[in-house]
């Protein structure tokens, strides 16, 4: 079914060992890490106890069946629980040493510096460029007409997507396939520059193809950005992941490097989840 | 597809669902039809006893403009109303006599003399209105005059069938019921007076409740903590819709115009208190809209770091506007047609003037009907139904303009 073949698993994981020693100095360090984190939705648990180091400049993938918190525990990151009504977080979750819960800290700056990329492709009914103009408007990050340009062109560049859209900038942006879309939200988060960027389930409404061009995409954006990808697909996991943290019943089962939590893990329930037994 | 190869049992059965179809939408053409009827029924008896008021009768008069009456400009038509009929002596008949012609005529005689220079000769041609009954006698079908033996009485239709056959009379567009505000005299009684009213009033309506209501059901949707004390707000804003006008009339009485001494029966009041009633309508319908708007795009506005305020006012109120205008048309078009609360903040007063501000004393369509719907004179019941129409229009074009206002904010999709 698949279009890449099984084969790529190998190469990918094998150039991330060769490529972790000449990245930049920084790389493989934790941007964030969440301490102690328990989530509830009213009373019910949702995600108990969870430690977890997301490297910087990395790919971390989480996996686990459907309803194990996966997308809780993304949401944690960048704060947009707090959006849902009866939702409570209890820990620490530390982004450069700061933590992110803090009273004193504004959400507004937290998301600059976190972007999230939605599981439907979710542009606004606007024409393509005001899509990604949209949070360098908000925050005034051009200082000019051409700067704000550069910034558009330049992001749907590093998305891949200017190519494509170079002669329909201004046509609305809900006229594009679904693929191009996601690519466009992608290109929208990296408009304002964060240094994370989470990604919950970002093809699981794509086509193949297009899965697997924004697969590649992640695998580009890694040199700029520390990604956090949640999917339920194994495969792709291994493809685009260098760090794999495995959830199940709102619990952190395992972590560890993607090559070593898919060739031999140290749970039972890992083993059962990658062999296929549950999930 | 042969139905053939099917079980019989299943076959009788296929064949009552079809028959129990067809018989479904029978009843729905037959209610259709049946409302379509009511509604056709209505508005032509309407436009049938209405559209009389687009013409009148009118009389090409000379009057004669004489220094020893002064500015007394009733003698001045009186008299030479008078000097057309040479054998009227009596004090009787020269009642009757002037009865004919509407008392509006010395009103135009003044007016005239005031734009207007006497000519050398000192006569001066006005065209005026008949009085109610002579210009409807004037509109009959000479063979069909009979009926107006109790109205008229024979010397005074012998009069104006004279004055007919002299060539005196003229059928004119009725301007004055499009260019005058109400009037004691149904043969110069005009509507616009009522519809100015109306359009302050409705503005006035639409600026206090739009932005209230709007923001209201932002601040509800968006912001407000969904406890108990919203839950309650909530509940008396539905409560609210379905209050009965007059109460928000009572309201308006005792706090607009009793506590802060708004100048009552005016379009600001009337206004207010329409807003107060429309203001529910406006919060429900901006909630179901901002309800509707997909939560993925303001999660996508949050998630770049957009402020709640910016999230809703760039994503969620621009999707919600289609919805809201919709509500807010459903609001204003019920404000328009409201009479019950108008008539308990003074609003149904007479006015003879046309409203010249929000602040000055006027009255509103639907009360205008209802008073002339409430006059004994017989010249007001073709009035009645022409300000069905006016009204009627009135609300048609406030609804293209909302139509027109969606469809706008569509496009921008
Ligand atoms: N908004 C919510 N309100 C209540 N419960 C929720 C909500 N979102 C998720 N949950 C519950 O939390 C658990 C984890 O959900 P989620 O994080 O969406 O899982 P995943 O993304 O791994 O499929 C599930 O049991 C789900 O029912
Ligand atoms: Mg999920």
């Amino acid at each position: 079914m698949h279009p890449i073949p099984v084969t790529t698993t190998a190469t990918a994981t094998s150039e991330i060992s060769s490529e972790q020693g000449e990245d930049c100095v920084e790389a493989g360090s934790s941007v964030i890490s969440a301490r102690n984190i328990d989530v509830f939705y009213g009373e019910k648990p949702a995600l108990t106890n969870v430690n977890v180091e997301i490297p910087r400049h990395q790919v971390t993938a989480m996996i686990g069946p459907s309803g194990c918190g996966k997308s809780t525990f993304l949401r944690c990151l960048n704060r947009m629980n707090d959006l849902i009504e009866n939702c409570r977080v209890k820990g620490n979750i530390f982004l450069d040493g700061e933590d992110i819960y803090a009273p004193e800290v504004d959400v507004v700056t937290l998301r600059m510096r976190v972007g999230m990329v939605f599981q439907k492709p979710n542009p606004f009914p606007k024409s393509v460029y005001d899509n990604v103009a949209y949070g360098p408007r908000i925050h005034g990050i051009a200082s000019s007409r051409a700067d704000l340009d550069e910034i558009v062109f330049n992001s749907l560049d590093r998305a891949g997507l200017l190519d494509e859209v170079r002669d329909r900038m201004h046509e609305s942006a809900t006229g594009l396939s679904g693929g191009q879309q996601q690519r466009l939200c992608i290109a929208r988060a990296i408009a304002i520059a964060p240094e994370v960027i989470l990604m919950d389930e970002p093809c699981s409404a794509l086509d193949p193809i297009a899965s697997a061009r924004v697969e590649d995409l992640i695998d580009e954006l890694r040199q700029k950005y520390s990604i956090v990808v949640v999917t339920h697909s194994m495969q792709q996991a291994a493809r685009i992941s260098q760090k794999t943290a495995f959830f199940h019943l709102g619990e952190l089962v395992e972590e560890g490097d993607t090559e070593r939590i898919f060739t031999t893990p140290k749970d039972s329930r890992t083993q059962a989840y990658i062999t296929g037994r549950i999930g | 597809m042969n139905s053939a190869v099917l079980p019989q049992r299943i076959r009788t059965r296929l064949r009552r669902r079809h028959a129990a179809e067809k018989r479904f939408r029978c009843y729905g053409v037959v209610a259709l039809c049946f409302a379509l009827a009511f509604l056709f029924v209505l508005l032509a008896t309407i436009i049938i006893n209405g559209a009389g008021v687009l013409i009148h009768k009118r009389m090409l008069f000379e009057v004669v403009v004489s220094e020893h009456h002064g500015d007394r400009y009733g003698a001045m038509i009186k008299d030479s109303w008078k000097a057309q009929f040479p054998e009227v002596t009596e004090r009787r008949q020269r009642r009757a006599l002037y009865g004919l012609i509407s008392r509006d005529a010395e009103f135009l005689l003044r007016e005239r003399l005031a734009d207007v220079p006497v000519p050398d000769n000192g006569i001066v041609v006005l065209s005026v209105p008949f009085s109610s009954d002579a210009g409807e006698f004037l509109e009959t079908d000479p063979d069909k005059r009979d009926s107006f033996s109790k109205r008229l009485s024979t010397e005074q239709r012998g009069w104006l069938e004279r004055i007919e056959a002299g060539g005196k009379v003229e059928t004119v567009f009725n301007s004055d019921f499009f260019l005058n505000a109400d009037s004691r005299e149904p043969e110069v009684a005009g509507i616009l007076g009522a519809l100015i009213g109306s359009m302050l009033t409705m503005c006035v309506t639409f600026l206090f409740s739009f932005p209230v209501g709007v923001m209201a059901a932002v601040y509800l949707e968006e912001f407000a903590a969904k406890g108990r004390l919203f839950r309650f707000i909530e509940v008396n804003i539905n409560n609210l819709a379905a209050v009965p006008s007059i109460v928000f009339g009572l309201l308006g009485l005792a706090v607009f115009i009793g506590l802060f001494g708004v100048p009552r029966s005016t379009p600001l009041v009337g206004g207010l208190v329409l807003g107060l009633m429309t203001l529910p309508t406006i919060i429900i319908a901006t909630r179901a809209a901002l309800q509707a708007v997909p939560s993925s795009l303001r999660y996508a506005a949050l998630a770049l770091g957009a402020t709640p305020m910016q999230a809703v006012l760039h994503q969620g109120l621009p999707s919600a506007m289609p919805g809201i205008f919709t509500g807010a048309i459903i609001g204003m078009a019920q404000a328009l047609g409201e009479t019950a609360p108008l008539l308990m903040i003074g609003m149904v007063a007479f006015v003879a003037d046309i409203p010249d501000g929000f602040t000055s004393a006027s009255t509103a369509l639907p009360v205008q009907v209802f008073l002339w719907a409430d006059s004994p004179e017989r010249g007001f019941v073709e009035k009645t139904s022409a300000a069905i129409l006016v009204l009627l229009a009135f609300l048609a074009v406030m609804n293209s303009a909302a139509i027109y206002l969606r469809k706008k904010f569509e496009l921008k999709w």
